[in-house]
């Protein structure tokens, strides 16, 4: 019997429910749960929709939180970190541009060790302005001690939103979170989405404890003084101790994830798909996963044995883990919804990302580059085949291009 | 390897930035007369070039290119041959960066370098406010009051070319004076004969007197360590400043008032150029110094006074011109104290004592450090001091 679809908010606190939402409202009804406290808000597509369905909850008066509209993104964030300061659980989004406008205040945020969680509605940056996804507005803070998560689906949205929160205000780690949803594809698709219980999520996600770094009368501490050489290296590597002890968090976070609901990821930091007896694999980010798995499977049919490698979180990157897997495989190829301008052999971010990470395996299989579906352009069936014969190839010895644009009209 | 060759500039932020660089500068340009390769640099910050907060510039030179690439390959200077003080106030320490603790203004002479200081003192006094070195060092003193030139609209008083005559006589394998005033000539179309004749006058006029290890300060600057970074507390979070405690009168005992507790490891001792002297007796308790006061350095005492406590004052003057009452409080420039004590708990515990020390500091009073009492007055001295470098 199929369960009763009822809207996201109206809910019993003990029963799981399921809803028809899009993935942006997958990461507002996450916050309600989450019972965030403070949210900021500042209008650019896609990242709005969340903010949209944040103030319809707000006004239904189903979500107790502030909410706050900024003047601008930098305001934005910069509202959250000071709410988060002094102990509020905080929740802030952008996209493309708006992003980067924010930037001086994503900066600063993970050396004040602010456990924020935002959501980028993934969208590509001006010029022009095209509203379609794009990576590369998220990967922009791949430095600065921000951890990275993309989904692919509005359940994936909803579970990592509450994730997040989790292994962001972890005391070991006590640094931004930010979860790229592919604008358009994720954040305007509706879907069935799981809604768990109040009971679940409470029992799942413990209250936000800054601990002594609150800012608070009884607690007086000033934060964030001028500070020079003397100091600043000894800053640095204290956030890079919070990175380092990220993935142990994730890993206990997800195992928690699925004794409590039920719900498992397998390994958090990246999804394989068909790759037990794959002789190739693509490696790609979001909502790309859905035609690459559909046309993997046509591919099968055909007896090529391709598989799929999907990467969760970029920051931290599960370095070690993946070369171990892909070190396994006849050839990679990697796609990137994203481009790095003049990066070694011209390639994507993830695709340099991933060849640094096989550096020191013993395995290092051929590893192809692809750069699709900027701006919003779809990344079709045959795209996919296109990528996985240069791969197939690859791995027969033939040497393929080290970086090919995908779809382009050439 | 040839020589290498090191002079630094300690100077206050702002007012003398543009002098010090000045004088980097020449000293480079003058050496290259004689075939040296050389580098002039500052360390640049927020903290030190703030007003009146001390700083440095460097010269580096060397006979040869890969000798100075040696010299090149740390930030700072770790000895050097002269150092150059362009504020007299300055050789009772350097605290540029405030965790590096205070820093004796001769800290980096080499044994037998050269301190040369502008002042309008004589050798004792400045002997007195340097800390004690381990090896024997000399000292020169290029007559005048801190120089501001060089800067925005003040007028040039020969400061840079008279420190340059000055280190040829003391280091004359850096450069001679020739080669001075050659380099100035060219520097300085219209003002170079000029400038190089002060240049001449301040070759033929530096004597130096050597400071043996058992003269000077004898206190050891304070010093602390930094901690390790698992040692921080994350979060570029630091505890705040506890709130302050009662005063305790000295004479008699009683509590009372309130003194705020302070920085325990950033003094402001030597950011200072001048300190307010207070008249007790004629202090009516108006308030308005300890209301006006930027760094909040008046302590309130049992009996209602306010004293400045030097720990926390930075010399700006602002109680100087606030106060109602005519030289109640008057600005000093700091070279006519030798410790930083309480001059409340002084007045307190003998006020006879304490009235003719008053008299006495207050009719010292100098016309200026690097605070003005009126608008105009450096450009009415640059006369003065051009007097003073042409003809001695």
């Amino acid at each position: 019997m199929a369960e009763a679809l009822v809207p996201p908010t109206k809910r019993d606190p003990a029963a799981d429910k399921t809803s028809l939402i899009t993935g942006s409202e997958a990461i507002a009804v996450a916050c309600k749960l989450a019972d965030v406290d403070v949210i900021t808000a500042y209008p650019i597509r896609p990242y709005d929709t969340v903010m949209q369905y944040v103030a319809k909850l707000v006004s239904n008066g189903e979500m107790d939180c502030e909410y706050i509209v900024a003047e601008g993104e930098h305001s934005q964030f910069e509202i959250v970190k000071h709410a988060s300061a002094v102990g509020a659980r905080v929740f802030c989004g952008s996209s493309g541009v708006g992003w980067m406008y924010a930037m001086e205040a994503l900066t600063v945020t993970p050396a004040l060790r602010i456990p924020m969680v935002a959501m980028v509605g993934n969208r590509a940056l001006d010029d022009p302005g095209a509203f379609g996804v794009e990576h590369n507005d998220a990967l922009a803070v791949r430095d600065l001690g921000w951890q990275l998560v993309w989904v692919d689906n509005a359940q994936e949205a909803l579970d990592t939103a509450l994730i997040a929160y989790r292994v962001a205000e972890d005391r070991r780690v006590f640094l931004p979170c930010a979860i790229s949803c592919d604008g358009a594809f994720l954040t305007h698709s509706q879907a069935l989405v799981k809604i768990p219980s109040q009971a679940k999520v409470d029992a799942f996600l413990p209250r936000y404890n800054r601990g002594d770094l609150q800012l608070h009368p009884d607690n007086p501490i000033s934060v964030a003084p001028q500070a020079n050489e003397d100091w600043l290296m000894e800053i640095r590597r204290q956030t890079a101790s919070g990175m380092e002890r990220s993935p142990g968090v994730i890993r206990e976070t997800y195992a928690d994830f699925e004794k409590i609901f039920g719900r498992s990821y397998g390994n958090p930091f990246f999804e394989q798909y068909m790759t037990d007896d794959a002789d190739v694999v693509l490696v790609g980010m979001g909502t790309l996963s859905t035609p690459v798995k559909v046309a993997i499977r046509q591919m099968r049919a055909e007896g090529k044995k391709v598989g799929f490698v999907r990467v969760r979180w970029f920051r931290p990157f599960a370095a070690k883990d993946l070369a171990e897997t892909l070190g396994r495989f006849k050839a990679v190829g990697v796609i990137d919804r994203d481009f790095s301008l003049g990066s070694p052999y011209e390639g994507g971010i993830l695709a340099t990302e991933v060849r640094a990470a096989l550096y020191p395996s013993a395995n290092r299989p051929p590893l192809v580059g692809f750069i699709a579906g900027l701006g919003g352009r779809e990344v079709t069936l045959p795209d996919v085949k296109k990528m996985s014969e240069m791969i197939l190839r690859a791995a027969e010895g033939k040497p393929q291009p080290a970086t090919t644009w995908i779809g382009l009209r050439e | 390897m040839g020589r290498l060759f090191a002079v630094e500039i300690v100077y206050r932020g702002i007012f003398q930035k543009n002098l010090a660089k000045n004088i980097s500068r020449a000293i480079v340009l003058a050496a290259h007369k004689e075939g040296k390769p050389g580098i002039s640099f500052g360390r640049y910050g927020d903290s030190p070039e703030r007003n009146g907060i001390p700083a440095k510039s460097f010269a580096i030179v060397a006979t040869d290119d890969v000798t100075l690439e040696e010299g090149m390959a740390k930030y700072e200077p770790q000895e050097v041959d002269v150092t150059i003080s362009v504020d007299d106030t300055l050789c009772k320490g350097v605290e540029s960066w405030a965790w590096y603790g205070l820093q004796p203004i001769n800290r980096l002479l080499k044994p037998g370098g050269t301190l040369i200081v502008t002042s309008l003192e004589g050798p004792e006094r400045i002997i007195e406010m340097a800390h004690r070195k381990e090896h024997p060092y000399k000292l020169a003193i290029v007559k005048g009051t801190p120089s501001f030139s060089g800067l925005w609209v003040y007028k040039d008083d020969h400061t840079d070319a008279r420190i340059m005559g000055a280190i040829a006589k003391v280091l004359p394998e850096l450069f001679s004076i020739g080669s001075v005033q050659e380099a100035i000539r060219e520097e300085d179309k219209k003002n170079g004969e000029l400038k190089a004749t002060s240049a001449l006058r301040a070759f033929e006029r530096t004597t130096t007197v050597t400071v043996a290890p058992a003269q000077g300060n004898n206190e050891t600057p304070y010093a602390f360590k930094l901690p390790k970074w698992t040692e921080m507390r994350e979060g570029i979070a630091i505890p705040a400043i506890a709130r302050g405690h009662q005063m305790t009168d000295p004479e008699t005992g009683a509590q009372g008032g309130f003194q705020p507790e302070r920085n325990a490891t950033f003094k402001k001792y030597l950011t200072r150029t001048m300190r307010p002297v207070v008249n007790f007796d004629t202090c009516i308790k108006c308030t308005l110094c300890w209301l006006a006061c930027p760094d909040s350095c008046f302590d309130v005492t049992p009996d209602g006074f306010y004293d400045a406590n030097m720990a926390a004052c930075c010399g700006c003057g602002v109680c100087e011109a606030i106060c109602p009452v005519e030289k109640c409080i008057t600005m000093v420039n700091e070279t006519a104290f030798t410790d930083n004590a309480s001059q409340w708990e002084a007045w307190r515990k003998e006020k006879p004592a304490y009235e003719s020390w008053l008299v006495a500091t207050i009719a010292n009073r100098p016309e200026r450090s690097h605070g003005f009492r009126y608008r105009g007055q450096y450009e009415e001295q640059v006369p003065d001091v051009l007097k003073v470098a042409q003809q001695g």
